[in-house]
């Protein structure tokens, strides 16, 4: 948080020397200044830093991937002229378990594709999902668990 | 800028044939949890999409971030209200579709 | 090979057309029901229809006044449907909703 913060700073510095604080200058500054942290990685331990935001940069990239996916499945199921579907709401054991985490996790899995996160139980171990498809309530549970929940571990623990 | 043009057109009408999905999905799939899969999804990425398009034909830079901000914003809350509604619903008693395969939230209360 | 402009008013036509399908069967399900849920959602997913059309008439003219629209109506879209939801969570079922979810279910 700190090192995010001193890289804000830098980009402030890039914008006042260059004398432009356009955004598109900003942006640039910002970059520039996490290049910076980046080349200093070995003497102050900035590395870390780095890694987390290509993390979460990963994840964000994954989740506008599988939200295309999904829209595109819906867009498929609706249009087939029979419909065969199996909804369901199944209980998937959560692994994480700080608040944020878990309302990141929900909110990822409602826009993936057949899962709608539902509920969360009252010891906050169970998330309920409701799946278009619930015919293989294991295999759903092993895509999340396998998908979102390791990336969401990766970027924040 | 010929070709933000062309990109703009193939957006907004891909844009709204996810728009056009969400709808038929309201409409024909059998209970409210179903539905909200096809409205949440198809409806966000159909908006995002035409928002995006608006953002190719902008003029400056300023409009297309504002664009963008529009499109991060849509996609933050539509989960968040999708998750609300199917929470409040099973709460007070909407049961699910005769033909549902499993409910394990009932096995757990 | 069309010129730009013609493919662009092509599109907007297109757009126009599918979003007016759209809206009409969402409209339909907002009259239809049968469930309080199964409109509120109907409502929910008209915003997202009402977006895209003004999304489309903001390209067609090029106001970018229309983009703020856009993004107000989305917020008042979203704090309308948690207002919903926290009112069918107060409200509960009705006589009528059991009577139809039973009909359903069974």
């Amino acid at each position: 948080m700190i090192l995010f913060f001193i890289n804000v700073l830098l980009a402030l510095a890039w914008a006042a020397v260059s004398g432009s604080f356009s955004e598109l200058n900003l942006a640039f500054g910002f970059v520039l200044g996490m290049f910076a942290l980046w080349l200093i990685r070995e003497q102050v331990g900035t590395g870390g830093y780095i890694d987390r935001a290509r993390k979460i940069i990963s994840l964000a990239l994954l989740f506008l991937y599988e939200l295309a996916m999904s829209a595109i499945k819906v867009l498929i199921m609706v249009c087939r002229p029979k419909m065969n579907v199996k909804p369901g709401i199944i209980a998937y054991p959560l692994k994480v378990d700080r608040d944020f985490e878990i309302t990141l996790l929900a909110n990822l899995i409602t826009l993936t594709p057949g899962t709608l996160s539902v509920d969360v139980s009252h010891d906050r171990r169970f998330l309920f999902v409701h799946a278009i498809d619930a015919s293989d309530p294991d295999g759903t549970k092993q895509d999340i668990a396998s998908g979102f929940e390791r990336k969401i571990m990766e970027a924040f623990r | 800028m010929i070709l933000a043009t062309y990109f703009a057109g193939c957006l907004i009408i891909v844009g709204s044939v996810f728009a056009l999905a969400a709808a038929i999905g309201i409409v024909r799939l059998p209970d409210v949890y179903s539905r909200m899969h096809a409205a949440s999804k198809a409806g966000t990425m159909g908006s995002g999409l035409m928002m995006i398009a608006l953002a190719f034909v902008a003029d400056d830079l300023a409009t297309a971030t504002r664009a963008l901000a529009g499109v991060v914003f849509f996609i933050l809350t539509a989960p968040v209200s999708a998750h609300l509604l199917a929470k409040a619903a099973y709460a007070v008693g909407y049961r699910l579709w005769g033909k549902s395969v499993t409910d394990e939230m009932a096995e757990h209360d | 090979m069309m010129s730009a402009e013609a493919f662009l008013n092509f599109a907007v036509l297109l757009s126009l057309g599918l979003l007016t399908v759209a809206l009409l069967a969402t409209v339909w399900r907002v009259v239809v029901g049968p469930t309080l849920p199964d409109r509120i959602l109907a409502l929910d997913t008209l915003v997202a229809v009402a977006i895209g059309y003004i999304a489309v008439i903001g390209v067609k003219t090029g106001f970018s006044l229309y983009l703020d629209i856009a993004i107000a109506l989305g917020l008042v879209g979203f704090l309308a449907t948690i207002a919903f939801a926290r009112f069918v969570l107060e409200r509960g079922m009705t006589d009528e909703d059991r009577l139809e979810d039973r009909e359903r279910t069974q």
